[in-house]
């Protein structure tokens, strides 16, 4: 009854000044839609250049490191216990970095329930060999089907599908910066050496491009089986074991645990590439400092107009304190018209700035190192909805607060007593 | 022994801004229920100030108030405005109604603050004061529409809808001409002896103090004459 009454009030004064409400209402509409627009497009951004590298990037990495032994023989004398030992002389042995024992490692972690999945992979140098020419490259042999699950392969396949490379035997699927140097097509045959020298030949069935033009230029893939060939190992050959979590932050935790359990190598996401989350988090904070300015600029609208109500309002409120409203009451009325101009401009923000993001996204972004984008990048994130739409009520009702309580301490009797 | 509605004992009021100016000394008097009272005296004698006290609006004051029996020394603001709400009817000089309502709504507003009554039941009365008054069929229109006699009994059927203990006037036929100000002065008398309202009036017009009941003559911030007529 009485909320009734007080926002009755409230709305006979705003419509009585229209047009200067309308004005106000824009204020705040046009901030949260610039708002909205700017935290859509830079998060778009951010998750384009994070993607660049997380989507590609296990979050977990385990590996055998070639180090030397860490137990050296004089270690083993008990002559000198505490000493400090200057003679290292077993070098690191002969063998390839495989990780013992991976069958049952990978049984393990598909057990995990904190494992979205893992996939198993080979890494070993090349040379490429196309009639004279011969570049260094990596060539990793992969699971296919793990890998387009895990880390979206098939979408930096370009040319060919990620598919014919289980398909086709002894295929391989070229880095496409190394393809331009060695003038191959989808369909040739190309030479490979390992770096112990066994020579192998390998149908191109497709190009890779991950947009980074270095990695391009030296990356290849074969499939896991086809690797193990090439090498003369056994199925259970592994060098690298790759996992995705559900959980991405729980990646350093986990990686200390399997390190122990497993005896690998491990190494986590945030680790390994630690400054892009600085990067992300500047953008993400210039935005929401824009933002942020825009809306108190709009709120400084409705300080204005609420000024300029209660002046012209005097009389109203006099005899509104006259008949028993009381100061709380007339408090009220004025944070009422204030979080109404706040909340209209507020909603129909939104709906701009979805809208105007929409536009954005629809705007043709291409570019070579990204072949999957095709648009501008937008996110659709509620979170910046639901801060967009806290903000303006927050700003506009600081706004009505200095104005109502001036509003509230009117003293009817200065008033009446003017007239 | 009459009930008192309203009693000022010693009530004395100073401005401060920037010299002390004693504009009340030691005001005592007191309206029974159904009088209908006036008071008279110079301009600047102090009546507006005191009327103010009374209303409740003004609290810087010494001495005693007792509306109804009860002090209004120790009441906050939020109380204070209750009483004024439920017990107090005001009519000034100016109208002061809202143009953003219409008349009939004006006289409702203090009805739906009191909100003792659904919003049904506070039109249906606040057209009984129109009606009272005789301007029952302005009701829908707004107050920039009626002229001033009429805008001066919409602010009295304001002042009624929550039938006060008293109503009182600063002067509420000051800003009409004469034939309004007999109009509006039919209508207190009426009210004070159809409906038994109890009334204070402000006002400088001799020859409506004379109708009245008591007439209290102020000067220089002291009552100097209380006669009944
Ligand atoms: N706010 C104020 N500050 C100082 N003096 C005031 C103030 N209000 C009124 N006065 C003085 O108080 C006296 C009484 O005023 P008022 O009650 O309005 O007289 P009346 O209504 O009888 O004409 C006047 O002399 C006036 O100048
Ligand atoms: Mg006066």
């Amino acid at each position: 009854m009485k909320i009734k009454l007080i926002a009755q009030i409230a709305m006979a004064l705003l419509m009585a000044r229209f047009k200067q409400t309308i004005v106000a209402a824009f204020g705040v509409t046009f901030s949260i839609t610039m708002f909205i627009t700017l935290l859509s497009f830079m998060g778009g951004l951010n998750d384009l250049l994070d993607n660049l590298i997380l989507n590609r990037t296990p979050h977990i990495r385990l590996y055998n490191e070639v180090s030397p032994s860490s137990i050296q023989p004089i270690s083993k004398s008990e002559a000198y216990p505490d000493a400090y030992h200057f003679i290292a002389h077993v070098k690191p042995k002969n063998e390839l970095p495989e990780i013992r024992n991976s069958e049952a490692i990978i049984k393990a972690l598909r057990e995990d329930n904190n494992i979205r999945g893992v996939a198993p992979k080979n890494t070993v140098p090349i040379f490429y060999h196309v009639g004279e020419i011969s570049l260094t490259g990596i060539l990793d042999g992969i699971d296919v089907d793990a890998e387009n699950r895990l880390f979206t392969f098939k979408d930096y396949v370009v040319d060919g599908n990620s598919l014919d490379l289980k398909n086709t035997p002894n295929s391989i699927i070229l880095g496409i910066g190394a393809a331009k140097k060695l003038l191959v097509q989808v369909g040739d045959n190309i030479q490979i050496t390992t770096s112990n020298g066994t020579q192998f030949t390998l149908k191109v069935v497709g190009f890779f491009q991950s947009g980074m033009d270095e990695l391009d230029k030296i990356q290849s893939y074969v499939t896991l089986a086809t690797i193990q060939k090439i090498l003369g190992k056994p199925a259970s050959y592994i060098t690298d074991i790759q996992i995705k979590l559900y959980d991405i932050t729980k990646a350093p935790e986990l990686t200390k645990k399997y390190n122990k359990l497993f005896e690998t190598d491990a190494i986590d996401i945030q680790t390994a590439n630690a400054q892009f989350e600085t990067g992300s988090s500047v953008r993400t904070l210039i935005s929401y400092a824009v933002g942020i300015t825009l809306l108190i600029v709009a709120g400084f609208g409705i300080y204005n107009i609420l000024n300029m109500m209660i002046y012209e309002k005097m009389d109203s409120i006099a005899i509104l304190k006259a008949t028993g409203f009381s100061g709380k009451d007339v408090n009220a009325i004025f944070i009422t018209i204030a979080l109404t101009i706040g909340l209209v401009g507020g909603i129909v923000g939104l709906i701009f700035g979805f809208g105007l993001s929409a536009i954005i996204g629809q705007i043709p972004f291409n570019t070579a190192s990204l072949p999957t984008v095709k648009t501008y990048p937008i996110n659709y994130n509620t979170k910046f909805y639901l801060i967009g739409a806290v903000f303006s009520l927050i700003t506009t009702y600081m706004a009505g607060y200095f104005q109502s309580k001036k509003a509230s301490k009117i003293d009817p009797v200065d008033i009446i007593r003017g007239k | 022994m009459e009930e008192k509605i309203i009693e000022a004992i010693g009530i004395s009021k100073s401005f401060h801004d920037p010299l002390t100016v004693k504009v009340l000394t030691d005001v005592s008097f007191s309206v029974n229920k159904s009088e209908f009272v006036s008071i008279v005296g110079k301009s600047g004698c102090g009546k507006s100030t005191l009327l103010y006290i009374l209303s409740t609006m003004d609290t810087s004051y010494e001495g005693m108030l007792l509306l109804d029996g009860i002090s209004m020394k120790t009441k906050n603001d939020k109380e204070l405005a209750q009483v004024r709400n439920e017990k107090i009817g005001f009519v000034f000089q100016f109208h002061y109604l809202l143009n953003e309502f219409n008349n009939l709504q004006n006289v409702m507003l203090p009805g739906l603050k009191f909100g003792k009554l659904t919003s049904k039941e506070v039109e249906h009365h606040a057209y009984e004061k129109l009606k009272i008054l005789g301007i029952e069929n302005e009701a829908l229109k707004y107050p920039n529409q009626l002229s001033g006699g009429q805008k001066q009994r919409v602010a009295i059927a304001r002042a009624l809808i929550n039938e006060p203990l008293i109503i009182m006037g600063d002067e509420p036929t000051g800003n009409l001409d004469k034939h309004n100000s007999d109009v509006v002065f039919n209508i207190f008398k009426e009210l004070a002896e159809e409906y038994h309202q109890t009334l204070l009036i402000v006002t400088h017009d001799l020859d409506f103090a004379k109708k009245t009941n008591r007439i209290i003559t102020m000067q220089d911030g002291k009552i100097i004459k209380t006669e009944l007529s």
